[in-house]
């Protein structure tokens, strides 16, 4: 088995094999989602349900396709809607649904460590969607599918990850996943966004972007997440773009042949100017939302594919 | 009531010495042996050749009573403790609610002698409610017995009121208990910030908010000339500003909780909510530091900190989870892996776990020479176990201990002559 893990709960405990072996498996369904008659049958039977304790509209949807594409039984549920009001800590939460049986669980939650805490406590695979600022494992997954789709490789690629680094569970799982599969990691952005410690991770820092972008082959930049401000990490929006916002000028110090990628959504004008982000010969953006799908599919197949190995391994 | 202690190796932290001998108590308290063959007592211990050292004063106890007794009682800490080779708690005022009043602290004294094992000294908040605004009624609470006040962990921010409770307290000699730590700077954090913290994604804080706060105390002790005691010293960085203090000689000590000496912040790992507690575990660097700070004495006083929290206030989130440990009965076995390692001896590490704390409170206790109280502690310092956190005493069972190899077992525990556990 190439691919033995029983939860994805984040980059950090993946092999560079399971990542190799999930994005091939990725690859064939985004040919799959091309095609007309979308639908499999992988997931019949198997109850997937998204469990979103924070806002979510992109990657909910990209999960419940996923899930839907595959046959599943997929139900969606807005958590903040629901029972954490009524004083429900999260392990009753969890231990609510797991007597239901269902065999995915997607999870957001708004700390980090929440999804380890919760897949303790069920039986079936967990998926991490996003916990707090510590990981968000399928969104590095699909950048590194989009990567690999347009340079041809993972290894020995110079990647700067630009904007707010502090906040942003897709910086830690894309450094980890890059980190893995050898490349170079740059992160730019303000000293008051790049978290403590971040160069003792094996990246190279900068606060000057231009520098930062010299000869990189991608360009990944980070939504500057308003809502998890106190307040204070930058003087403004306007200076903040001038600084550190994504534009035609600054993206020259790139390689020619450079990708600018973004997780969205974007605050255009803000860390992207808009004109670039829709700029088809450079932006992957969209193509990065299509990937997203396809590696959703690969990892429940394969979570699902080790589930039902255990089931079978474990007389009843 | 007399007791005869034979073939005992005495851990005498006053002397600094670790001898083979024998121990007379009478009538409560440590008496000298006479010259001459060995007295005739009414009780004879063999303690075939294992520790005998006095109890271990334990300054900064939580016992949830009154508000939270399904966390901690008096009779459950007293149990606990008595099994960890403490005679004497010391407790902390922060309950629910408040230990602020006279009124409120008289409750202590009374619930512990009823169910308590072990000596308890209380202690007595600072400022009312621990908000930081008014000065308690100090004298008064003196006088019912608070031997220190402190707000726990809770900073009095304003530096005026906090330099007026100094001065108070200065004029009726009472000692102040203080939690450096920057407020500001550590706002919502749960772990110390760095490489190991930042990938996890948790908010974190640097030391340095421990060193700031410290140099603002000692500005206000010199300025006062209170007495003051640090409660918990966990960084390298407040060593100078601490070793600076006492050079200029204000009266100034430091204690370290035991987590922060034997944990570092790598052990949270994956979000495991019992390492979660205040302030945060630190770099392995600080923790080295501590160690010989401990060592060399410039760190005074070492403590469990003993924090109980039931399971549910643990079962959460690592940010939104409770902080603090339970470590009554494990602060014994894990002090002695600093001894096993080397860095410290035992007549050392009991005047940091017993003798300097007493001295600091005031109490008689922590000695062997004649006259002390016969609060005692006889154990094996080298008997291994596997920790169980389900088998310790205590109500709650949060300890980070749990599942661990440990050495080190307490054989028996008196309190004025009289046997509160025996093994």
């Amino acid at each position: 088995m190439t691919f033995s893990a029983r939860h994805l709960l984040g980059i950090e405990h993946l092999h560079p094999v399971e990542i190799t072996t999930l994005l091939d498996l990725a690859e064939t369904y985004v040919a799959f989602n091309r095609a007309p008659g979308k639908h499999s049958d992988v997931l019949a039977g198997l109850t997937q349900i998204n469990m979103f304790f924070e806002n979510s509209t992109r990657t909910q949807a990209s999960f419940e396709l996923a899930g839907k594409r595959l046959g599943a039984d997929v139900m969606s549920m807005s958590m903040q809607a629901s029972s954490i009001k009524k004083g429900e800590t999260l392990i009753d939460t969890a231990l609510t649904l797991n007597a239901m049986h269902p065999d995915l669980l997607v999870v957001r939650h708004p700390h980090s460590g929440a999804v380890n805490l919760l897949a303790e406590k069920v039986n079936c695979a967990v998926l991490n969607a996003g916990d707090g600022r510590h990981e968000h494992p399928t969104q590095a997954l699909l950048d590194a599918l989009t990567i690999r789709r347009a340079k041809g490789r993972l290894h020995r690629l110079t990647v700067a990850i630009c904007g707010d680094i502090a906040h942003s569970r897709v910086a830690r799982s894309n450094i980890l996943l890059l980190g893995k599969m050898e490349s170079r990691i740059r992160l730019i952005g303000p000293p008051t966004l790049i978290p403590a410690g971040a160069r003792d991770w094996g990246v190279e820092v900068f606060d000057d972007m231009r520098a930062g972008l010299e000869g990189a082959d991608v360009v990944m930049m980070l939504r500057l997440q308003k809502e998890r401000m106190d307040g204070g990490f930058i003087p403004s929006e306007r200076e903040y773009y001038h600084r550190f916002g994504l534009d035609a000028e600054k993206l020259a110090y790139a390689k020619d042949d450079a990708i600018v990628m973004h997780p969205g959504p974007m605050n255009r004008g803000v860390e992207i100017d808009g004109t670039l982000a829709d700029d088809i010969n450079r932006s992957v953006i969209q193509e990065q939302v299509e990937m997203g799908v396809a590696v959703r599919m690969a990892a429940m197949e394969l979570l699902a594919r080790n589930l039902r190995a255990r089931a079978g391994a474990v007389p009843a | 009531m007399s007791l005869l202690f034979t073939n005992a190796r005495l851990i005498d932290p006053e002397a600094g010495s670790e001898t083979t001998g024998s121990l007379w108590v009478a009538d409560g308290a440590i008496r000298a042996l006479p010259d001459g063959p060995l007295p005739q007592a009414e009780r004879t211990v063999d303690c075939g050749g294992h520790c005998l050292a006095p109890g271990i004063v334990d300054l900064g106890v939580k016992v949830s009573e009154p508000g939270e007794r399904h966390k901690e009682s008096f009779r459950s800490a007293g149990l606990a403790a008595a099994a960890g080779g403490i005679t004497t708690m010391v407790t902390r005022p922060d309950p629910p609610p408040a230990i602020d009043t006279p009124e409120v602290l008289e409750f202590v004294p009374r619930r512990a002698k009823a169910d308590s094992v072990v000596r308890v000294e209380p202690m007595a908040a600072l400022t009312k409610g621990r908000e930081g605004r008014e000065m308690t009624e100090i004298g008064f609470l003196k006088d019912a017995g608070a031997v220190a006040f402190t707000d726990c962990d809770r900073v009095v921010q304003n530096t005026k009121v906090f330099s007026r409770a100094l001065t108070y307290a200065r004029s009726l000699g009472a000692l102040v208990i203080a939690h450096p730590q920057d407020p500001g700077l550590s706002d919502g954090a749960c772990t110390t910030s760095g490489k190991f913290a930042s990938l996890k994604g948790l908010p974190a804080v640097s030391p340095m908010a421990e060193r700031m706060a410290l140099d603002r105390d000692m500005a206000l002790v010199e300025m006062t000339g209170a007495r003051y005691h640090a409660d918990q010293i966990t960084s390298a960085r407040s060593l100078p500003a601490l070793e600076r203090a006492k050079r200029n000689g204000l009266d100034v000590t430091a204690g370290v909780g035991i987590h922060h000496l034997t944990l570092n912040e790598l052990d949270v790992g994956d979000y495991r909510t019992f390492f979660k507690i205040k302030p945060p575990l630190r770099s392995e660097d600080d923790r080295r530091a501590m160690v010989e700070a401990l060592a060399n004495g410039l760190i005074d006083v070492l403590c469990s900190m003993h924090t109980p929290q039931d399971e549910e206030s643990k079962r959460l989130p690592f940010e939104e989870a409770a902080s603090g440990a339970v470590a009554l009965q494990t602060l014994l076995p894990a002090a002695l892996r600093l001894v096993h390692a080397g860095a410290i001896s035992l007549p050392l590490l009991w005047r940091a776990i017993s003798l300097n704390p007493a001295r600091r409170l005031g109490l008689p206790a922590g000695r062997l020479s004649p006259g002390a109280p016969a609060d005692l502690v006889l154990f094996d310092p080298d008997a291994p176990f596997l920790l169980d956190r389900f088998t310790l005493l205590s109500k709650s069972k949060n300890t980070p201990f749990d599942g661990q190899r440990m050495e080190g077992k307490v054989l028996g525990t008196w309190v004025g002559g009289e046997r509160v556990f025996e093994a």
